[in-house]
């Protein structure tokens, strides 16, 4: 558990981040959210001590980040940026195991550690453990940036906008593994964005910054359906709020028995790809199923009534 | 590439021909030598005047190295940073003073001999080092420091580990250009005594033999070739090696 306790930095006698009391649960994502210069990334970075605080502590599991040196903090605290930052001069094997190196795991520890990584990205190991940065497309550095950051199994994971510089494709993609692996590994992850969509989208919790303040810290579904401040409200984007509140039910959810025609969606799809398939093919219900085998269906019914407030 | 190839070996064996066997090449220089007087330089071995010439070049140019990389990092440094101008003045002032007034300074100190060479040589091959040296070290990739220090490595192994080997490309341009100067510069030390190559061409000068000042700075200008060459050949196997394969940093 991460508690992030009245934590402040002034700049210049302005306050960049102010008093923000927030605590993480182990194993979920925060995802803080903000434009440019509501202190999202200064919060960030104050967890890991890249920015010292003004004041105000971070506890990571009861015990304050103050008492321990800065660069072996960081050791303790994976972290993962926009650009990836990796060492060009070093192949793939030795950048995901930086970490670990620094912290004297044994060689074949640290080789083993490199190819779980690499296998789990969906990464032949033996294709690119010995390339060069330079010798990977976008989408494959960002991957090894995250992979570097989660080498030496931290307690805590901090990311700042991790997939800025991928394109939209790439993107969504890496984000789902990113889902993925977490669930797998059952870390915990603070990430910053600027982009709401993928807070919604990853996050357990969101964090909205305005600022320098926290103006809300809930779940997706809370912050959609009740914006705490009109910055939050638009931030969401209010035409917007129904398809985002559809996209956080999975079908799994609002399945009832009964048939459908037309193609079916998986279980774990979302109410959003029902509503779409629904309008996109004149159906007024979707056959839903788990594992090739059909479980039910949703039907338009179901989709309005989830979509508006009275969810 | 191609012309290299064959280029490369040319002139190796051109230079170790006229070190090594300096007699072949009397027809050559026979018609460049006054009546009489001999075409040859034979008053030392040339080998021991140019292993003496490059001893030379290459202590001064390694002292240059040292002291101008650890001053380009202590002014990287943040705290270092105040004195980033008055490295440069100094570093700028071992350029500007003559290496010939160095020498006239330097031997009522040193006496005559290698010394006053070698600190003309030093003096004058700090700057580019270590205008270099500051350049690839202020010029590293954001995203990859951030993450340097992120990941928790502490300032050494970031010097070390990361900052250093980036530098490294940039950092030995100063030194290929110091080296070269050096090479050229070094001559002038055997008017004060140094053993180097300027010897054959001073010898030259006061016999008005054009054969030795010929053939002293034949093998000096394949000298400085050669080596040029060579540390081209060093700085891109390093940035190859520095992942700069495809995208240049």
């Amino acid at each position: 558990m991460i508690e992030i306790d009245r934590i402040t930095k002034i700049y210049n006698g302005v306050p960049a981040v102010d008093a923000v009391t927030m605590t993480v649960e182990s194993g979920t994502i925060t995802v803080i959210v903000g434009t440019s210069g509501s202190g999202k990334t200064t919060l960030l970075r104050m967890i890991n001590r890249l920015e010292e605080p003004t004041s105000g502590e971070v506890r990571i599991n009861g015990e304050s980040t103050l008492e321990i040196k800065p660069h072996l903090l960081r050791r303790r605290i994976g972290y993962a940026i926009q650009g990836h930052g990796l060492f060009p001069h070093h192949n793939v094997a030795r950048n995901i195991g930086a970490v670990p190196t620094l912290l004297n795991w044994p060689k074949d520890k640290i080789r083993a550690r490199v190819d779980e990584l690499l296998t789990l990205f969906s990464m032949e190991p033996a294709e690119f453990r010995d390339r060069f940065p330079a010798e990977l497309s976008g989408g494959q550095q960002q991957r090894v940036g995250v992979a570097r950051a989660l080498a030496s199994r931290p307690d805590l994971l901090l990311m700042d906008e991790p997939f800025g510089a991928l394109d939209p494709i790439i993107r969504a993609r890496a984000q789902d593994d990113l889902r993925r692996i977490q669930r797998a590994l059952g870390s915990t992850i603070v990430l910053v964005s600027h982009d709401m969509e993928e807070a919604i989208r990853l996050g357990d919790r969101v964090a909205v910054m305005d600022g320098g303040q926290l103006v809300q810290h809930g779940t997706p579904a809370d912050i959609i359906a009740n914006p705490a401040t009109p910055f939050v409200a638009d931030m969401v984007g209010d035409m917007e709020r129904p398809l985002r509140l559809l996209s956080l039910v999975p079908l799994a959810e609002v399945v009832e028995d009964g048939g459908a025609p037309g193609a079916a969606l998986p279980a774990d799809g979302s109410l959003r790809d029902a509503l779409s398939a629904c309008l996109w093919t004149g159906r007024t219900a979707v056959p839903v199923e788990r594992e090739g085998a059909l479980i039910g269906r949703v039907t338009l019914e179901t989709i309005r009534a989830r979509a508006g407030l009275r969810a | 590439m191609k012309a290299g190839a064959i280029l490369r070996p040319a002139v190796i064996l051109l230079l170790l021909a006229l070190v090594l066997k300096p007699e072949w090449f009397t027809p050559v220089f026979a018609p460049l030598a006054p009546e009489g007087a001999p075409v040859i330089y034979a008053r030392s071995s040339l080998l021991s005047l140019s292993l003496s010439h490059l001893g030379l070049v290459a202590a001064a140019t390694t002292a240059a190295t040292f002291v101008s990389v650890t001053l380009a990092i202590l002014v990287t440094r943040e705290a270092g940073a105040a004195f980033r101008p008055l490295s440069r003045t100094i570093t700028n002032m071992g350029q500007t003073f003559p290496p010939v007034a160095v020498l006239a300074l330097a031997v009522p100190a040193l006496g005559f001999g290698n010394g006053p060479t070698l600190v003309a040589l030093f003096l004058y091959g700090l700057l580019p080092i270590f205008e270099n040296s500051v350049t690839g070290l202020s010029n590293l990739p954001p995203a990859t420091m951030e993450a340097a220090r992120g990941i928790g490595l502490n300032r050494w192994q970031r010097l070390i580990q990361v900052e250093l080997p980036l530098a490294l490309p940039v950092i030995l341009t100063g030194i290929r250009l110091s080296v070269v100067i050096s090479l050229g510069t070094a001559t002038i030390g055997s008017t004060v005594a140094a053993r180097t190559l300027g010897e054959v061409i001073i010898a030259g000068l006061l016999t008005s033999n054009t054969a030795y000042v010929l053939q002293g700075g034949l093998i000096v200008g394949l000298f400085a070739v050669a080596v040029y060459d060579a540390l081209i050949q060093l700085e891109a196997r390093i940035a190859r090696r520095s992942g700069a394969r495809k995208a240049p940093r």
